[in-house]
């Protein structure tokens, strides 16, 4: 789950990581109003979950309460468009108003998994303020790590590595190693899965800061953390994302013309593959887990259903333990309720397959019987491309 | 032969009542694995299906002599679980359980690393020898006997695999789930070289995905020339937009990382036969064993 900047501080200043001081602005006048607080010397950032904001306009400065209010007004409610949101932008519904920075250096702080050892790493770079998968493709020599011993934790040890990796000098290594000990902390504690920090600042008054700050927490520990959970910003989310997550259908929307129904999260990637190399291209990623009932295929008929460009519908069941004939009914019941406009494509495969599709044939609705999995994508995609 | 598990697999079920562990050990005994305890803590001395249950694998292990243990118990618990099966000395425990909490499974396998214990999954179908036992919850009716061995991050997935080799008459020696989260007990370059090592098995699918750099290493592995065997491979996920979760908690391309165009190339570069098509996984392997 992805959070704001401004919660990622609220977070971090809660642990005891320096972040400048601000805070969050629904409104103009909200906005004013810090900004006066501030003494006036403020930066205005756009909250969206999106990078690049500097780049699209999103961050400015202000050298006075009013200025801000001035920005803030034009900043709320704009369609932000960055490198990272697609053409299409997304819209500024809050602002993070904080003082304004008078940098001396710009670093690169981060902990995130990693997969191979299957342990936490820190890693600092000395180049801050661009993109991290950019320093580690062209100078990864510049990005320096520490693995995190399950057993023990980060070490005070390792943060004295890599301030000093940091080329700090005097106070500002100690001011470093408090900061990393208390980013790792932060991370440990809100079962984040990843705390960026770019760029980690030096200010010219010697200060530490986490000038930006990215966290994401693992979805499969938020029910530990109601806190976090709470930060959720739905309308930053696809709508009809928001509505399958509701019920509990794995949905993930595309751009393309053919819908998919899978059981199985790889079976189902391999559905929109399969798609694509027919010629077509999905529409949408749909696992409805294993039980495959006539709620969860009717619900998710109906997510699919309001995708604008859909022509056609593939159904795609591998029958295991849950057995086709039943899945077939659901499918069956499931359309009895819902209104479908374009051609259905159904494979059934595995466990009572025969049952399923002498049910399919037998119903009074119309289907495509696919007999078996790349048939199945053919006919979904010249259904799409006769509709 | 048949690697992890074999009919002489005693089987103990951690967490044998719940919904899911009742309905998948009734399926397993009748598939034939010894099932010869369940483990739920407060109901030792009860039994289900006329298996004896005990409050600890530690008890399991003494009383009915268990040397594998499959874990049904819920995310919250599941990774204490695995512990407790590898600290009681048990050969493989089989993690099904979906969405356990990444620190938790950091844990687990710092804890495993230093244990002779084999951890398969979490989230995963689990094992099964075809033949002589089943320790998960995949469809036993579509897995036939045979030289095919099968190592798959992924659950439906693999049976469309399995389907398509038994349909050509192409049996298993082992099926294999390692399951879809970013930290599994076992990897493709763990699995691979006991089936390197295995007699009767003649060749490898390995079905891999987005996310994570598994298919990379096991790439490596086969160029250095430590699996000789035929593998065949299939990546989903080419059409997946990055920084999406694909279902699976390990399913997703991050910082431009873990696509299946990188994967696929380093499979083919290390001489591994990738299938463009999930549909021709099994004539793909037939020709690779000149059948």
């Amino acid at each position: 789950m992805k959070i704001h900047e401004y919660q990622a501080k609220e977070i971090l200043k809660k642990f005891g990581v320096a972040v400048p001081e601000g805070s969050v602005a629904f409104t103009v006048e909200e906005a004013q109003k810090i900004a006066d607080d501030l003494g006036g010397r403020v930066v205005v950032k756009a909250q969206i979950h999106a990078g690049g904001r500097g780049k699209g306009g999103g961050v400015k400065l202000a050298n006075s309460a009013q200025e801000a209010q001035g920005i803030a007004q034009n900043m709320l409610g704009m369609k932000l468009i960055t490198p990272q949101t697609g053409p299409q932008g997304k819209e500024v519904k809050c602002l993070l108003i904080a003082e304004q920075i008078d940098i001396l250096n710009e670093l690169y702080a981060g902990i995130v998994l990693d997969r191979i050892r299957s342990q936490n790493v820190f890693m600092v770079s000395t180049e801050g303020g661009v993109e991290i998968e950019k320093v580690a493709a062209e100078t990864p020599e510049k990005i320096v790590k520490e693995y995190i011993d399950p057993a023990v934790g980060f070490q005070p040890f390792q943060a004295r590595k890599l301030a000093y990796a940091l080329n700090l000098e005097g106070d500002q290594v100690k001011a470093c190693i408090k900061f990393l000990l208390a980013l790792y902390t932060a991370y440990e504690e809100s079962d984040a899965s990843l705390a960026e920090i770019n760029p980690l600042v030096v200010t010219k008054d010697g200060r530490v800061l986490a000038l930006d700050a990215k966290m994401n927490f693992d979805d499969n520990a938020l029910y530990r953390h109601p806190e976090a959970k709470a930060m959720r910003d739905l309308s930053e989310e696809e709508p009809s994302e928001v509505e399958a997550s509701k019920y509990n259908l794995n949905y993930i929307r595309l751009d393309g013309e053919v819908g998919c129904v899978v059981n199985g999260a790889g079976l189902a990637m391999a559905t929109m593959d399969i798609i694509k190399l027919a010629g077509g291209e999905p529409a949408n990623f749909l696992d409805v887990g294993g039980v495959a009932s006539s709620e969860t295929v009717s619900n998710g008929f109906n997510i699919l259903l309001a995708h604008p460009k859909l022509k056609s519908v593939l159904i795609n069941i591998f029958g295991g333990i849950v057995r086709c004939d039943r899945v077939a009914q659901g499918v069956v019941d499931a359309l009895t309720k819902v209104e479908v406009t374009v051609p259905i494509v159904v494979r059934l495969e595995g466990t009572n397959a025969e049952q399923a599709r002498q049910l399919l044939e037998e119903s009074p609705l119309e289907f495509i019987v696919a007999t078996d999995f790349k048939d199945a994508a053919e006919k979904a995609v010249a259904a799409a491309r006769g509709a | 032969m048949s690697i992890l598990v074999d009919e002489n697999t005693k089987l103990a079920v951690q967490g044998i009542t719940g919904g899911e562990g009742s309905f998948h050990t009734r399926h397993m005994i009748e598939y034939g694995t010894k099932v010869v305890a369940g483990v739920v803590p407060g109901k030792k001395g009860q039994e289900f299906e006329g298996v004896p249950i005990y409050n600890t694998v530690a008890e399991a292990v003494e009383h009915e002599g268990a040397n594998a243990s499959v874990v049904f118990v819920p995310a919250p618990f599941a990774a204490d679980a695995v512990m407790e099966a590898a600290q009681a000395g048990v050969e493989v425990v089989v993690c099904i359980t979906e969405g356990i909490p990444t620190k938790n499974m950091i844990n687990a396998y710092e804890y495993l690393r230093h244990r002779k214990t084999r951890l398969i999954g979490p989230n995963c179908p689990g094992i099964i020898s075809p033949g002589k036992t089943k320790v998960g919850i995949m469809p036993a009716a579509i897995h036939q006997k045979g030289s095919v061995g099968v190592i798959s991050r992924s659950g439906t997935l693999t049976y469309e695999a399995v389907d398509q080799l038994t349909r050509l008459g192409l049996g298993q020696t082992t099926c294999i789930g390692i399951g879809g989260d970013p930290i599994v007990g076992s990897q493709f370059v763990d699995l691979l070289p006991l089936f390197e090592d295995d007699p009767e098995t003649e060749a490898v699918v390995l079905i891999g995905e987005i996310g994570g750099s598994a298919e990379e290493q096991a790439a490596e592995l086969v160029k250095d020339g430590k699996v000789k065997k035929p593998v065949v491979a299939f990546v989903a996920g080419k059409t997946a937009p990055p920084g999406r979760r694909m279902g699976h908690a390990g399913a997703i391309i991050a910082g431009g990382k873990g696509t299946a165009t990188e994967k696929i190339a380093a499979l083919k570069d290390a001489g591994v036969q990738v299938c463009d098509s999930p549909a021709v996984i099994g004539q793909t392997v037939a020709q690779a064993l000149g059948k």
